[in-house]
C-alpha cells in the first residue's frame, strides 16, 4: 500500500514535470498570439517603419531576413552536403579524420553563436574585408565593415552542422542494394554518388536546408555586429549593405527604444511573424523528416 | 546465325572482362578530382574550427601586450549603453566610481591589462577598468540557476516519456517539448521581458524588473529541450533485458525506472546535463534581453547580474576597432569558447566511453 502511494506520487511528479514544459510552450504560444494577432495585416507587412519607428510595418525586416537566409544556405548547403557524401561515403568510421571531421562538427555545433559573431567580426569584417579593402579599393572601406554577406557567411558556419546532419541521415538511409547495383553495372564511385546517392537524398538536403534557414532567420547573437542595423530607410541593393532583420528588430526595440510602451504593439507582432516562420519552416522539416525515416524502416 | 551471335557476345564479355582488369589500374581523373575535392571540403569543419581559435584568440592577444595607457584616448564617443531597459543599479556605482577614479588618474597610470582580475567592469570611463570577475560570477550564477530549474524538470519529464507514458502519449510529447528548441532564442527573452519579469516581480516583489532569476529561468527554457531529448535518448538506450527483468522480479514502475534505468543511464544523463550547461553559459540574446545587465558582485538571486557573453553582445558593436576594450572583449569570447569547447569534448569521449564501458562489462 505504502508503496503504491509512493508510486503513484512519483509518476504524477514526472507527469506534472512534462505538463510543466507544454504549459510553458503554451504559454508563449498564447502571449504572443495574443499580442501580436491584432496588429498582423498586410499593411503591418508590406511598410516600413514609420515615426522613429513607433509606426508602419517591418518589411525592411522581413526581407532583410529572407535574402540573409538565402546567401547563408547558398554558402552553407553545398559545403554541409560535401561533407556529408564524404562522411557517409568515403570516410570510414574508424578513420582519424572522420572521428575528427565529426568532433568539429559537433563543437560547431555548440559554439555559443556570439562566439560566431566575434569571429565573423575578427575574421570576415577584420581580416578578409579589410584585406580587400586594402587590395582593391585603395583603403577606402567598402568590405571592411559590418554588411549583409558577411552577416549571411558567419550565419552559414553556425548553421552548417544542421545541414550536415540531416544529409547525413538522409544518405544513411539509401539502401546498399542501390548503390551496389550501380557500382556493379560498372559506374565508378563518383558517378554512383551523382546518379544514385545525391538524387536520394534530395528530401534530406531539402530538410537540411529548411532547419538551417530556421536555425539563421532566429538568430540574433552572430548578426548583432557582422551586419544587422537598426533602421534603414531603404532596401538593402548589394552586397556590402546592411540589413534589417527579425530578430534583431525584436531585440531592438524591447531594450533600446526610447519608447518601449509605444512600440509595444509592434514588438508583439514582429515576434508573432518571426514565430510563424520558424514554427512553418520547422513543421515542413518535421514531415519531411519523418518520411525519410519512414522510408528507412 | 545463332552460333555467331554467341560468339560475337562472348566477344564482348571477354573484351568487357579486359576492360574491368584494365580498370582497376586505369588511372580516372573525374573520380580522383571529386574525391580530393569532397576530401578537401569536408575538412572545413575543421579548418573553421581552428580559424575560430585563431581568430578570436588573435583579436584578444593585445591585451597581453599592451602597455600604454590608452585610457582617455579613444573612449570618448561612447556613451555606455546597456541592453537591459532597467539600469535602477549602474547609475550609483557609476558615479561612484568615476569620483574614484578621478583621482586615481592623477596619482597613478594603470595598466589596463592589469585590472583584469579587479572587481569593476568599467570598460567605459575615464579610467577603464576590465575586471571580468563580476562578469564570471554573474554568469556563474545565471548558470546555476538555471540549471537548477531546467535539469530536473526535463529530466522528470524524460523519465515519464521514457519510462512511463503510453506509446500513444509518447508521439504526442515528444515532439511538443522538442518544439520548445525551435523557439528562437530572442522570443524567449522577449517572453522573460515581458510575461516573466512582471509575474515573478508580483509573486516575489523584488525591486529590479529584470535580474538574475528571471533571466536564469528563461535560459533553462532554453536548455530543457537538450536536457530533455538527450535524457530521453540515454534512457531508451539502457537495454530492454534491465526493465524486463526489473519488472519480472515484482519491482513496480517507479522503481524500475530509478533504481535500474536511471543508474544505468547516469552517463548520459550527465553528458546531457554538460551540454545544457553549455548552451546556458553561451546564451546571449536572452541574457541581453532579461538579466538586466548590471555588472556587480553579489550573492543574491534578484539582483541585476551581467553575463560573460551578455557583455560582448552589448558593447561589441560600440568599441573602437582594436583598443584594449575591444581586446578584452575577444578575450572573453575565448574564455567563453574554451569553456564550450571542453564540456563538449568532455561530454564526447569521457561519457561516451563510460556508457560504452557500462553496457559492455554488464553484458
Amino acid at each position: 500500500m505504502n508503496r503504491n502511494i509512493k508510486d503513484k506520487i512519483v509518476e504524477s511528479l514526472t507527469g506534472i514535470s512534462v505538463l510543466l514544459i507544454i504549459f510553458i510552450i503554451v504559454s508563449i504560444l498564447a502571449v504572443t498570439i495574443v499580442g501580436g494577432w491584432p496588429n498582423l495585416n498586410w499593411t503591418f507587412l508590406s511598410e516600413f517603419p514609420k515615426d522613429g519607428m513607433t509606426k508602419g510595418g517591418i518589411f525592411p525586416a522581413i526581407v532583410g531576413t529572407a535574402l540573409m537566409t538565402i546567401i547563408m544556405a547558398i554558402a552553407a548547403v553545398p559545403f554541409g552536403v560535401i561533407t556529408a557524401i564524404y562522411l557517409a561515403e568515403y570516410a570510414s568510421e574508424k578513420s582519424v579524420i572522420a572521428k575528427t571531421i565529426r568532433f568539429a562538427v559537433k563543437t560547431l555545433a555548440v559554439v555559443p553563436s556570439i562566439i560566431f559573431g566575434l569571429f565573423g567580426l575578427g575574421f570576415f569584417i577584420g581580416f578578409i574585408g579589410k584585406n580587400i579593402d586594402g587590395i582593391f579599393n585603395g583603403g577606402e572601406l567598402k568590405w571592411g565593415q559590418p554588411n549583409i554577406l558577411w552577416a549571411s557567411l558567419t550565419m552559414a558556419l553556425l548553421t552548417l552542422p544542421v545541414v550536415i546532419v540531416s544529409v547525413e541521415e538522409a544518405i544513411r538511409t539509401i539502401p546498399k542494394d542501390l548503390r551496389e547495383a550501380s557500382l556493379a553495372l560498372g559506374a565508378t564511385k563518383w558517378q554512383t554518388i551523382k546518379k544514385v546517392v545525391i538524387p536520394g537524398s534530395v528530401s534530406g538536403i531539402l530538410t537540411g536546408t529548411i532547419l538551417a534557414v530556421s536555425r539563421g532567420a532566429g538568430e540574433v547573437a552572430p548578426i548583432l555586429f557582422t551586419g544587422a542595423a537598426y533602421f534603414l530607410s531603404d532596401l538593402p541593393h548589394s552586397l556590402s549593405d546592411q540589413f534589417m532583420s527579425l530578430g534583431y528588430h525584436i531585440y531592438i526595440m524591447s531594450t533600446q527604444s526610447s519608447n518601449v510602451d509605444a512600440t509595444l504593439p509592434i514588438q508583439f507582432a514582429t515576434t508573432l511573424v518571426l514565430l510563424l516562420l520558424t514554427f512553418s519552416l520547422n513543421g515542413i522539416a518535421v514531415t519531411l523528416r519523418y518520411r525519410i525515416r519512414k522510408r528507412a524502416r | 546465325m545463332e552460333s555467331k551471335l554467341k560468339r560475337s557476345k562472348y566477344k564482348e564479355l571477354s573484351t568487357a572482362k579486359a576492360e574491368i582488369s584494365f580498370n582497376k589500374k586505369k588511372f580516372r581523373f573525374s573520380d580522383w578530382f571529386a574525391e580530393r575535392v569532397i576530401k578537401a571540403v569536408a575538412f572545413l569543419s575543421i579548418a573553421v574550427v581552428i580559424m575560430i581559435f585563431i581568430f578570436v584568440f588573435r583579436e584578444a592577444f593585445p591585451i597581453f601586450k599592451m602597455d600604454k595607457n590608452e585610457a582617455g584616448s579613444t573612449e570618448l564617443l561612447v556613451q555606455e549603453s546597456y541592453g537591459g531597459a532597467e539600469t535602477v543599479n549602474e547609475p550609483s556605482e557609476t558615479t561612484d566610481n568615476q569620483v574614484d577614479n578621478s583621482n586615481k588618474v592623477q596619482a597613478t597610470v594603470v595598466k589596463p591589462s592589469s585590472t583584469l582580475f579587479s572587481k569593476t567592469w568599467m570598460p567605459v570611463s575615464d579610467n577603464p577598468r576590465y575586471g571580468i570577475l563580476p562578469l564570471f560570477l554573474g554568469t556563474l550564477k545565471v548558470t546555476l540557476i538555471a540549471l537548477l530549474f531546467a535539469a530536473p524538470i526535463s529530466i522528470l519529464a524524460a523519465i515519464y516519456t521514457a519510462m512511463f507514458a503510453k506509446p500513444r502519449i509518447r508521439e504526442v510529447i515528444k515532439p511538443v517539448i522538442e518544439l520548445l528548441a525551435g523557439f528562437p532564442s530572442v522570443v524567449i527573452g522577449f517572453f522573460a521581458l515581458m510575461v516573466l519579469a512582471t509575474v515573478f516581480q508580483n509573486i516575489f516583489g523584488y525591486t529590479s524588473r529584470l535580474n538574475g532569476f528571471v533571466g536564469g529561468i528563461a535560459m533553462g527554457l532554453a536548455a530543457i529541450p537538450i536536457i530533455y531529448t538527450l535524457t530521453e535518448d540515454a534512457l531508451t538506450a539502457v537495454p530492454k533485458t534491465y526493465t524486463e527483468a526489473s519488472l519480472g522480479l515484482g519491482a513496480s514502475r517507479r522503481q524500475t525506472a530509478f533504481y535500474v534505468v536511471l543508474p544505468a543511464a547516469v552517463p548520459g544523463i550527465f553528458a546531457a546535463v554538460v551540454l545544457g550547461i553549455g548552451r546556458i553559459f553561451g546564451e546571449t540574446m536572452i541574457a541581453l534581453m532579461a538579466t538586466g545587465n548590471a555588472a556587480m558582485i553579489s550573492m543574491n538571486p534578484f539582483d541585476s547580474v551581467r553575463t560573460l557573453s551578455a557583455t560582448i553582445g552589448a558593447e561589441m558593436a560600440e568599441v573602437v576597432f582594436g583598443d584594449t576594450h575591444y581586446s578584452v572583449l575577444f578575450l572573453i569570447g575565448s574564455l567563453l569558447f574554451i569553456f564550450t569547447f571542453a564540456l563538449n569534448a568532455f561530454a564526447e569521449f569521457y561519457f561516451k566511453n563510460m556508457v560504452i564501458r557500462r553496457y559492455q562489462s554488464k553484458k
